[in-house]
């Protein structure tokens, strides 16, 4: 986190909180209140929306609880209207925690899904509102409320009240995004389900950032109440706010803490300055176009454009350095002697397991051990049932029957979160890099999640290691998408190795490579082995399996057929019938 | 809680009915494109409105037949469909960003409308707008009799053409798997340009019966957004049959929560059934 930006946000709102005693103009204070207010609005919904990608239309609903909760209390029951502000953060919180605990729930509601259930609220929440006792029809009126006097004038205390609000808003926001906190989330928005295998808890996160989310947007509701002093339902629920919030943080840039604001303020002038007056019909229709065309021509935002920009401009020196195989063997990794003989101790011991798919088990009844520091080879034809294996066990998939005893403790139907926090990691065949972050983002996000658990500057250090044993420190700051193959999938084993686990998973991380990347692997397979990992390998590159394997476990339409020496287990008849037909057995 | 009397609540199922199949009329282009072209097309319901409106002009200012300025501007709205489409596509647009494309086109039209219409309220005037008859004890408005007919003779029209004709079928595969359709040679391009054309010319039909039902104004564009999403993901995205039956649903769920309940309430019924169906089935989607 940059203390400078910190502070910079607080001293540009000390700036503006003197403006009200240098005497400006009304006019100009409810002007700027405006502005803060949108600020405040589209930052918070950013912190849900823009950081998990988790699109909320139904921001209007939480806003408008925080201006129901502020104009009832205040105006209706005659609350002192400071004491409201509180209360209209908690009941649009807890509004969006109930709603978030249901849907969150349900694994298949994502993206647009969610947009429209968001959306649904927003219609619900304004008819319960219109025909219940909390306004009942008429609208209520704030007139006589007393305003706490912050400032010279109502005005300027409302302005005051405003800038605090944006300001904390902000902060809020920065503190998230330079967060391990905000790292989670970001991975959510890439690929919640790797997210979730590589150690995030996915579902509190997605809590915690909708409550603050939800919470900011009632403050602000609360505020505005006493802006407008008469609250409607017809105005508060209308569709402009969650459109217009959307809007101002697509044109900004979401997945920026300040992007939102950039759009609110560019929004925010273009509505005042061109809907006031003889042209308002055309100043709607400017604003419109205005949205197409940065959609089409800039689609992640001001401020992604310019960080589109900045690597583009730091790009070139990547691209000249010599490709990354050759800068393998002077990574500075210190290797051991010899290689450890592999314990009896057992490190993983899985009983029964089962996993069975509307019928079809995937995994049948299988039993086995892994024990400290070994190299377990598990093979089988495809569709044998080696990758739901790799799923059971690093809980992506809960199983239907069995346990999973890891160091003692059985993880099975537990979060798969907690599997990686266990001190498991796995890498995928296809490789799943989080296609926004940089590789060096990639992998210090493992090592914050995983079983290292490190803090994110302890994280960012250790990651450059890995990035190093790796290889791929001449990439650290390009995309996954500008990777190679063979580089996606080195990534793919920094990113597990950065989590430290004591049980590595490799999922055919051979495939598709050339032979001579394949040596390069074995090797380096063997150099992470060296470092006391234990490690399961699914792989089809017999040659590899042969080198690498302490025992082999066999697998043939999702049951255990066979285990033990690597030699002797291939040479047994049921392995031979499962890989080449019974005729030859 | 007030109880009907048998007519009264049997005469809101009917008006529930044909509310629904104004509904079923918006919802099948707009869930034809989400469906079948990944595009949120919110542009729809500003185009259902731009046709009502211009329906209405050519009725009372050119004296045109209603019916007949359908074959106006059924080719018309084509044409435009087709345009957006070449836009979207030329820019590889994102569903959620079509959203907001089709947003700010919506804003554009809302603008146009209220500069050329004025914002104040216009009502079709024609020889049958305000003709209705009586089947036992029950009214029938024609022209909402006339909105139910054609959204079901569409719906059925569409269903027929994506299940018998080789167009059709290209278009279920290339919704299915855009990349691998292309490869057993269907023109992805052509396919998306005609269905876009296709949807937009669906939203000037609706448009068209809509003015002849219902009293037009620029600002109530987006009151008709949420409760045509929630027909939509009812009915099933892409499907044709499905938003009619699921407006249906609606429209008669909400005439009966008018009558028993008050008609303020009416809202909660749709968007309820919305939440719930995206809960326990959000597979539909």
């Amino acid at each position: 986190m940059n203390k400078v930006i910190l502070s910079g946000i607080f001293a540009i709102g000390a700036a503006f909180a003197a403006l009200p005693w240098l005497g400006v103009p009304a006019f100009w204070e409810s002007f700027l209140y405006l502005l803060f207010h949108w600020i405040i609005l589209a930052v918070s919904w950013n912190i849900l929306s823009g950081y998990t990608g988790y699109f909320s239309f139904g921001h209007g609903a939480f806003f408008g609880a925080g201006i129901y909760g502020s104009a009832y209390l205040a105006g209706t029951i005659g609350w002192p209207f400071l004491a409201t502000l509180p209360a209209a953060i908690l009941v649009a919180a807890a509004l969006g925690v109930g709603l978030g605990a249901v849907v969150f729930r349900v694994a298949r509601v994502r993206g647009e899904l969610f947009a429209l259930l968001t959306l649904a609220i927003t219609f619900v929440l304004a008819t319960i509102i219109l025909n219940t006792k909390i306004d009942g029809g008429p609208g209520i009126y704030l007139i006589g409320v007393d305003i706490p006097k912050l400032g010279p004038s109502q005005s300027a205390s409302i302005y005051m009240m405003g800038l605090v609000a944006a300001v904390v808003t902000l902060a809020i926001s920065y503190i998230i995004y330079a967060s391990k906190f905000g790292t989670g989330l970001f991975a959510i928005h890439d690929d919640e389900d790797v997210a979730e295998v590589m150690g995030v808890p996915t579902y509190r996160y997605k809590l915690y950032a909708l409550a603050i989310s939800c919470g900011l947007a009632g403050l602000a509701g609360g505020i505005h109440a006493v802006f407008i002093s008469y609250v409607t339902v017809s105005e508060t629920f209308s569709i402009a706010v969650p459109l217009s919030v959307v809007l101002m943080s697509i044109l900004g840039g979401s997945r920026h803490w300040i992007g939102p604001a950039v759009g609110a303020v560019f929004i925010t002038c273009l509505l005042y300055f061109f809907t006031s007056g003889d042209y308002a019909v055309f100043g709607r229709a400017m604003v419109g176009l205005i949205l197409v065309i940065v959609i089409l021509f800039m689609p992640s935002g001001v401020l992604g454009m310019i960080a589109q920009w900045w690597r583009g401009r730091t790009r070139p020196a990547a691209a000249v350095s010599p490709p990354v195989h050759e800068a393998a063997p002077t990574a500075a990794i210190v290797r051991l002697a010899a290689k450890p003989a592999p314990s009896t101790d057992v490190l993983l011991q899985v009983r029964g397991l089962t996993k069975a798919f509307a019928g079809l088990r995937a995994v049948d009844n299988v039993t086995l051990e892994v024990r400290k520091g070994e190299i377990l080879g598990l093979i089988g034809p495809n569709g044998s049932g080696k990758s739901t294996f790799i799923n059971l066990v690093s809980g992506h998939f809960k199983p239907t029957a069995g346990e999973i005893i890891f160091e003692g403790q059985n993880l099975a139907g537990l979060d798969a979160h907690r599997f990686a926090q266990a001190g498991i990691a796995r890498t995928y065949q296809i490789p799943r890099p989080f296609s926004q972050m940089t590789v060096l983002e990639n992998v210090a996000m493992v090592a914050m999640f995983g079983g290292a658990g490190m803090s994110r500057t302890e994280a960012l250090q250790a990651a450059e290691e890995f990035i190093a044993f790796a290889g791929l420190s001449q990439r650290a700051h390009a995309l996954p998408d500008d990777l190679n193959l063979h580089q996606r999938k080195f990534l793919e084993l920094a990113r597990a190795l950065a989590a430290r686990p004591r049980l590595l998973m490799l999922d055919e991380v051979l495939s598709g490579l050339t032979p001579s990347e394949i040596n390069e692997a074995i090797e380096m397979i063997q150099r992470i082995r060296d470092r006391g990992t234990t490690i399961i390998f699914v792989e089809h590159v017999m040659r590899a399996v042969m080198a690498l394997t302490d025992r082999i476990v066999v697998l043939n339409y999702g049951a255990m057929i066979a285990q033990g020496n690597a030699t002797d287990v291939m040479n047994e008849d049921s392995v031979k019938a499962a890989y080449l037909g019974k005729a030859h057995a | 809680m007030a109880f009907p009397s048998l007519n009264l609540l049997l005469q809101s199922i009917l008006s529930g009915v044909f509310i629904g199949g104004m509904y079923g009329l918006i919802g099948l282009g707009l869930g034809l494109s989400w469906g079948l072209l990944r595009q949120i097309n919110l542009a729809h319901f500003g185009f259902v409105f731009l046709s009502g409106y211009l329906s209405y002009h050519m009725v009372t200012v050119w004296g045109i037949d209603p019916l007949l300025t359908l074959l106006i501007l059924a080719p018309l709205f084509f044409a435009i469909g087709v345009a957006q489409q070449w836009l979207l596509s030329r820019f590889k647009i994102s569903p959620f960003n079509s959203l907001l494309v089709t947003f700010g086109f919506t804003v554009m039209i809302e603008s146009l409308i209220q500069y050329v219409w004025t914002a104040d309220f216009r009502k079709l005037q024609s020889s049958y707008g305000e003709e209705k008859f009586k089947i036992g004890g029950l009214f029938v408005p024609v022209p909402e009799l006339l909105t139910l007919l054609l959204a079901i003779l569409l719906a059925f029209a569409v269903w027929a053409a994506m299940r018998f004709t080789d167009i059709g079928k290209a278009m279920r595969a290339m919704a299915e798997d855009g990349p691998i359709a292309a490869a057993f040679g269907i023109n992805q391009r052509l396919l998306s340009l005609l269905l876009s054309g296709v949807c937009v010319a669906f939203a000037a039909i609706a448009g068209v019966c809509f003015a002849l039902t219902f009293t037009l104004t620029p600002t109530q564009i987006f009151s008709w957004v949420g409760v045509v999403f929630a027909v939509v993901m009812l009915g099933g995205l892409g499907s044709a049959i499905g938003p009619l039956v699921a407006g249906i649903i609606i429209g008669v769920s909400e005439a009966i929560a008018m009558v028993i309940f008050a008609p303020s309430w009416a809202p909660i019924v749709s968007f309820s059934l919305l939440i719930l169906m995206l809960l326990f089935r959000p597979g539909r989607a």
